[in-house]
C-alpha cells in the first residue's frame, strides 16, 4: 500500500502532500529529508530509493517531483505507472499542466488525487471515470 | 475552477490565489512566517465571527499553510460546520480538510462520526462518495464500528461509483477491526462479477486484504472454486480483448487491474498446488504476450514474476521466469535492472542452477554507476560463487572490493574470506586472496578473520616462506592498516628466520636484512595509528626474532626495555617480563620461543561456529584454549608419558580448538603452546605467563578462571551409576572421583575430580595434574579455583577425559601441589582402582 504521495519542485518546495499513514515523527522533517535525498540523485540513478522501513518510488516531470511512498509489497515498477497516470489526469483536467496549475489550484490537484487513491491503496485509474465527479461539482458551483 | 473562483471574488478575505501569490512574491523565510501568521490571525477572527459565505475560502487557504508545514488545528472544527452544510462545495472543502487536519490522534475526530452517517445516506452519489472517501482515509476504530453497517450496506448498492468506494472503505474498516471482516465476506462474492474496472480492482484489493489478515478468509477463498478459475477468467479477457480504449495505457489494457489479480492470484497459489495447476497456462500466457517495449509490461512481467517464484509452479514455467529475470537485467533502463536483481537475490535460494546462467551479467552490474543495483550485485554475486567459478569471481570481487563504497567494504570483505575458504582450489591461491584482501581493505577487516588467516598460515608449512615475504614487504610500504598489521607482524615474528633465508619458488627471494626487519617492526611500536593490540602483537614478534636472528640481540634488548615503562599495562608487563627472560631465564629463551605448531584452522563463519564452542564464553572472538593438555613436569611421570607430542583430542563433541603442546615436554613450552594462541586470537584479558615456574602455576591458574569453562554444563549426563571413588586422602586434603560414560563416543570416560579441604586453613595455588599410559589419551580440563576453602566449606572441581580405544583397565599416577600455611606442597600418587564399568 502507499503511504503517502509528495510532490516537490525543484527548490525544495511541498507543493502537495497526502499523506495515507501516519508519519511517526515530525512530519516537516522527515519531509525535508526524504525532499533532499531525491533532489541529489542524478539522471542516471535507479528511481526507487530505501528509506528506514519503506521505498521511495519517485519520477520527476519538469521542475516537479513526483515522490511515492510505498511499503515493500509493492510493485515498483507498477508505482511509476501510476505516478505517469496521476500526471495525465492532471493534464486532461487543467490542460497541459504546469507547477502554477497545481500551486493555485490546490484542492482540485487534492480532489482528483483522491478519487484515484484512497486509503493508500488504488481506486480508479480510468481518466474519465476520474473527472466526472470533479466536473459535476464545477457545474454546481456555478 | 475559474467560475468558482469568480464567485468567490469578493472583497474581505484574501482570495486563495491572492494568498498564493503573496507567499510567493516574499525573498525570505522569515517574511514568509509573517505574512503567513498575518493570515492565519484574520482567518482566526473570521472564524470567531461565523461567518458563512467565506468559511469556504478561509479554510482552503488554511489546508495551505498546513501544507506548508504550519500548525492549522485551530480549522478542525470548521471543517466539521463546512461538511454539516448543505452545499456541496462546502461540504467538498470541508471533508477535503477532515481527511487533512482530522487523523485519529485528534479529539474533534469523532464529531464527524455523525455528519458522515447523515452524508452515508444522501440520495447524491457524489456526496456518498465523498463521505466514503473521507472515511476510507480518516476512519477510527470506533467510527468503523459505528459505520460498517452502512458501508456493507453501500457494497451492495448497484451505483458503480459508490460500489467501489464501499469496497475500498471496507478494507479500512477490516484493517482496523477484523472482527468485523465476515459482515463483508458474502458481498465480496457478487464484487468480482462487475464489468466496471474501478469496482473490480478495489473487489480484488479487499479481498486480498481479506486474504492477507486472515487465514480462514484464504481457505475459503480457495475452497470457493470458483475464485481462481474466475480471476483467470477476467486476466484472459484482459490480455485477448485487443484495444479498449477506456482501460488502454500504452497499448496494455488496464495493467493495474492485471497487476492486482496476478497478485491476488500469488496468494491464493501460495502453497496450494490445486489453486497453482489451473494458474499456470494464464501465467505462461501473461509472461509470453505481454509487449517489454514499455515500463507497463515490464511491470506486468515483473508481477508475473513474482508470482510464479511464489506459488508452486511446474519447472519448465520457472526457467520461463528466470529468463524473463535474465533479459531484464540486460535492458538499459536501471530501474528494471533494479528490479531484476531484486527479485533474483530472492529466487537464488531455490533455483540457483537457473540463475547460474546469467551469472556473467551479474557480475557486470558490479560496476554499475548506481550505488543501489552495486549493492545487490554483490549480495548475488556471493549467493553464485562455487568452486568452479571461484577464480573467477574473487578477481572481481576482489576488483570490486578496492573500488567499493565503505558501507560495503565490511560485509565483501567477510563474504570473501568465507567464499574463500569453501572453495578454495588450493593452499596458495587461498593465502594470495587473502593477502590481496588484507592488502586493499585491511582496515574493515573482522577479528575472526585475522586469526583464521594465522591458523591457515600457520598450517600450510610450504608456503610459509612465501607468505612472510609478502607480508613483510606489505607492511614496509603501509603500515596504517590494523589487521594486516597484525597477522604480518605474528608471520615476521614466527618465520623470521625464513625471511632472512627466504628460498622461494619462482620469485626472488627477497634480500633484507636483520636491521631492516627491526627498523619496520620498531616503526610499528612507535607509531601513533597502531592500537594496542597491534602493538603487543608486535612486541611478541620482535621477542621471537630474539631467537630467530643472530645479529641483532642486543638491539632487541634494547627495544624491550624501553617499552618497560610504557603507559599501557599491557606492553609494560610484555616488556619487562620478556626483558626478565634475557636475564635471569636466558637458557630457556630458545625453548620458550620455538615455532608454533600448527593451529587448527576453523572456518569461522560470522562467529557461529564459535559461539558453539564457547561453551558459556561470550567472547566472538576464539576463546583462549581453555582445554589443555596438560603434561606434568618431574621425571617420574614422564615414562608414563607418551613422548611424542599428543595429538589434538579426539574426543568428538569438543570442538574447542585444540592447543598441542610442544614437542618438547618441558612445561613452560607446553604453556607457551596454551599462551601463544592467546593473543593471536584478538583481545588478551589474558596475562602472558612467561616467567618462573612457580608464579606461573598460579598465573595460569588465574589465566583459567577468566576462562571459567563449567565441564558439568557440557557433558552429556550419562551418568550410569557408577560409584565414585576416592582418589586421594591426606594432610586433610581429599580427592574424590565421579564417573560418566560419554554420551557420544562410547571409548570416553568422563571424571570429575572434586577437591576438599577438611583443615581450617585454606590450600592455595592448588593444582592438579595427572598422567595415564601410553594407551589412553588424557585431556584435562581446567579446575574451577585454585584455592580449596578450608573445613570443607567449597570444592574445586576438575573435569578429566580419557579416551580408552583399547578399553583397557583405566590406571593414572596424579601429582598434586599447593601451598598450605606458607609451606609448598608437592605430592604424588596412583589410582588403580577405578571401577570396571568405566571402560568396558
Amino acid at each position: 500500500m502507499l503511504k503517502f504521495i509528495l510532490l516537490v519542485n525543484k527548490q525544495g518546495q511541498t507543493r502537495l502532500a497526502q499523506y495515507y499513514e501516519h508519519p511517526e515523527h515530525e512530519r516537516v522533517s522527515i519531509e525535508r529529508d526524504i525532499i533532499r535525498k531525491c533532489l541529489a540523485r542524478e539522471d542516471s540513478q535507479c528511481s526507487f530509493l530505501e528509506y528506514k522501513n519503506f521505498k521511495l518510488v519517485y519520477r520527476r516531470y519538469a521542475s516537479l517531483y513526483f515522490i511515492v511512498g510505498v511499503d515493500h509489497t509493492e510493485n515498483e515498477l507498477a508505482i511509476l505507472e501510476l505516478i505517469h497516470n496521476i500526471v495525465e489526469t492532471y493534464d486532461k483536467y487543467f490542460d497541459k499542466v504546469c507547477e502554477l496549475d497545481i500551486m493555485f489550484n490546490l484542492d482540485k490537484a487534492y480532489m482528483i488525487l483522491e478519487e484515484m487513491v484512497m486509503n493508500g491503496r488504488i481506486v480508479e485509474m480510468n481518466q474519465n471515470r476520474i473527472l466526472l465527479p470533479i466536473r459535476v461539482m464545477d457545474q454546481a458551483a456555478q | 475552477m475559474s467560475q468558482l473562483l469568480e464567485k468567490l471574488t469578493m472583497p474581505a478575505p484574501a482570495k486563495l490565489r491572492d494568498l498564493i501569490r503573496q507567499i510567493r512574491s516574499v525573498r525570505t523565510q522569515a517574511e514568509e512566517r509573517a505574512v503567513i501568521e498575518k493570515e492565519c490571525a484574520s482567518i482566526r477572527g473570521m472564524f470567531r465571527e461565523e461567518d458563512n459565505t467565506y468559511r469556504c475560502r478561509n479554510v482552503a487557504k488554511l489546508l495551505y499553510i498546513h501544507m506548508l508545514g504550519y500548525p492549522a488545528h485551530f480549522g478542525q472544527l470548521e471543517c466539521l460546520k463546512l461538511i454539516a452544510s448543505p452545499r456541496f462545495t462546502d461540504k467538498r472543502i470541508g471533508y477535503l480538510g477532515a481527511a487533512l487536519l482530522l487523523d485519529e490522534r485528534q479529539d474533534v475526530h469523532l464529531l464527524v462520526t455523525n455528519s458522515l452517517k447523515n452524508d452515508l445516506n444522501h440520495n447524491t452519489q457524489f456526496v456518498v462518495g465523498l463521505a466514503l472517501g473521507t472515511l476510507g482515509n480518516i476512519c477510527s476504530v470506533e467510527m468503523s464500528r459505528d459505520l460498517a453497517g452502512e458501508v456493507e450496506k453501500l457494497l451492495k448498492s448497484s451505483n458503480a461509483y459508490i460500489k467501489k468506494k464501499a469496497a475500498l472503505c471496507a478494507v479500512r474498516i477490516i484493517r482496523k477491526v477484523p472482527e468485523l471482516m465476515e459482515m463483508f465476506l458474502p458481498a465480496t462474492k457478487n464484487l468480482l462479477n462487475e464489468k466496471n474496472h474501478g469496482v473490480l480492482l478495489t473487489a480484488v484489493c479487499l479481498i486480498t486484504e481479506m486474504c492477507d489478515k486472515s487465514p480462514d478468509a484464504l481457505a475459503h477463498f480457495r475452497k470457493q472454486n470458483k475464485m481462481v478459475p474466475q480471476l483467470v477468467r477476467i486476466l484472459k479477457n484482459l490480455i485477448m480483448a485487443g484495444y479498449s480504449p477506456e482501460h488502454d495505457v500504452s497499448g496494455v489494457s488496464d495493467p493495474f487491474l492485471q497487476v492486482r489479480i496476478l497478485r491476488l492470484l500469488r496468494l491464493l497459489g501460495k502453497n496450494d498446488s490445486e489453486a497453482s495447476e489451473a494458474m499456470n497456462d494464464i501465467l505462461a500466457q501473461v509472461a509470453t504476450n505481454t509487449e517489454t517495449t514499455k515500463n507497463v509490461g515490464n511491470s506486468i512481467l515483473y508481477e508475473t514474476v513474482l508470482t510464479i517464484m511464489d506459488i508452486k509452479s511446474e519447472s519448465g514455467l520457472r526457467v520461463l521466469a528466470v529468463n524473463i529475470l535474465g533479459r531484464f537485467l540486460l535492458n538499459n533502463d536501471k530501474n528494471i535492472r533494479y528490479v531484476a536483481l531484486n527479485s533474483l537475490l530472492k529466487t537464488v535460494q531455490t533455483d540457483l542452477n537457473a540463475v547460474q546462467r546469467h551469472r556473467s551479467t551479474i557480475v557486470d552490474c558490479l560496476k554499475d554507476p548506481d550505488i543501489s543495483i552495486r549493492k545487490r550485485a554483490m549480495e548475488l554475486s556471493f549467493a553464485l560463487v562455487n568452486s568452479n567459478n571461484v577464480r573467477g569471481m574473487m578477481k572481481e570481487l576482489i576488483f570490486f572490493l578496492e573500488k567499493a563504497d565503505a558501507i560495503f567494504k565490511v560485509d565483501c570483505t567477510s563474504n570473501i574470506c568465507i567464499a574463500a575458504d569453501k572453495y578454495a582450489p588450493n593452499k596458495r591461491w587461498h593465502i594470495d586472496t587473502m593477502l590481496k584482501v588484507l592488502s586493499t581493505s585491511g582496515s574493515y577487516v573482522r577479528d575472526d578473520v585475522i586469526a583464521h588467516m594465522i591458523s591457515l598460515v600457520s598450517e600450510a608449512s610450504s608456503l610459509q616462506a612465501y607468505t612472510v615475504q609478502h607480508l613483510f614487504r606489505a607492511i614496509q610500504e603501509d603500515t596504517t592498516q590494523q589487521p594486516l598489521v597484525q597477522v604480518a607482524s605474528w608471520c615476521v615474528g614466527e618465520y623470521g628466520d625464513l625471511l632472512m633465508s627466504g628460498q622461494v619458488e619462482e620469485e626472488e627471494p627477497l634480500q633484507v636484512t636483520e636491521d631492516e626487519v627491526l627498523d619496520t617492526l620498531e616503526k610499528i611500536m612507535n607509531s601513533s595509528g597502531s592500537t594496542a593490540v597491534t602493538k603487543s602483537f608486535t612486541l611478541t614478534a620482535i621477542m621471537k626474532l630474539s631467537t630467530r636472528f643472530t645479529q641483532t640481540i642486543p638491539r632487541i634488548q634494547a627495544l624491550m626495555d624501553q617499552f618497560g615503562s610504557s603507559v599501557d599495562m599491557e606492553l609494560q608487563q610484555r616488556s619487562v617480563e620478556f626483558g626478565k627472560l634475557f636475564k635471569s631465564y636466558d637458557h630457556m629463551r630458545s625453548g620458550l620461543l620455538e615455532r608454533m605448531p600448527p593451529l587448527d584452522a576453523k572456518v569461522g563463519s560470522k562467529g557461529d561456529g564459535e559461539g558453539a564452542n564457547t561453551n558459556g564464553e561470550t567472547t566472538a572472538v576464539s576463546p583462549p584454549a581453555s582445554p589443555a593438555v596438560k603434561q606434568e613436569e618431574g621425571n617420574a611421570l614422564l615414562d608414563l608419558l607418551g613422548g611424542g607430542p599428543s595429538p589434538a583430542p579426539v574426543i568428538p563433541q569438543m570442538e574447542k580448538p585444540a592447543a598441542p603442546p610442544a614437542a618438547n615436554n618441558d612445561l613452560l613450552g607446553d604453556l607457551l603452546g596454551l599462551d601463544l594462541t592467546s593473543p593471536a586470537p584478538g583481545p588478551a584479558p589474558i596475562v602472558p605467563g612467561m616467567s618462573a615456574p612457580q608464579p606461573q602455576m598460579d598465573m595460569l591458574g588465574g589465566l583459567m578462571d577468566g576462562v571459567a569453562a563449567q565441564p558439568a554444563g557440557q557433558m552429556s549426563a550419562n551418568n550410569l551409576g557408577i560409584p565414585s571413588l576416592t582418589a586421594y586422602e591426606k594432610n586433610g586434603l581429599k580427592i574424590e572421583f565421579s564417573f560418566q560414560r560419554d554420551n557420544s563416543n562410547a571409548n570416553v570416560a568422563i571424571i570429575t575430580l572434586t577437591a576438599t579441604n577438611s583443615t581450617d586453613t585454606p590450600m592455595n595455588e592448588f593444582v592438579f595434574q595427572a598422567a595415564v599410559p601410553k594407551t589412553f589419551q588424557l585431556q584435562l580440563q581446567s579446575p574451577s579455583g585454585s584455592v580449596v576453602p578450608p573445613s570443607n566449606m567449597g570444592v574445586v572441581t576438575q573435569v578429566i577425559k580419557i579416551l580408552n580405544p583399547q578399553k583397557a583397565p583405566i590406571r593414572m599416577r596424579i601429582k598434586l601441589t599447593y601451598n598450605y600455611k606458607g609451606t609448598d606442597i608437592n605430592d604424588m600418587g596412583e589410582v588403580n582402582n577405578f571401577p570396571a564399568a568405566l571402560w568396558q
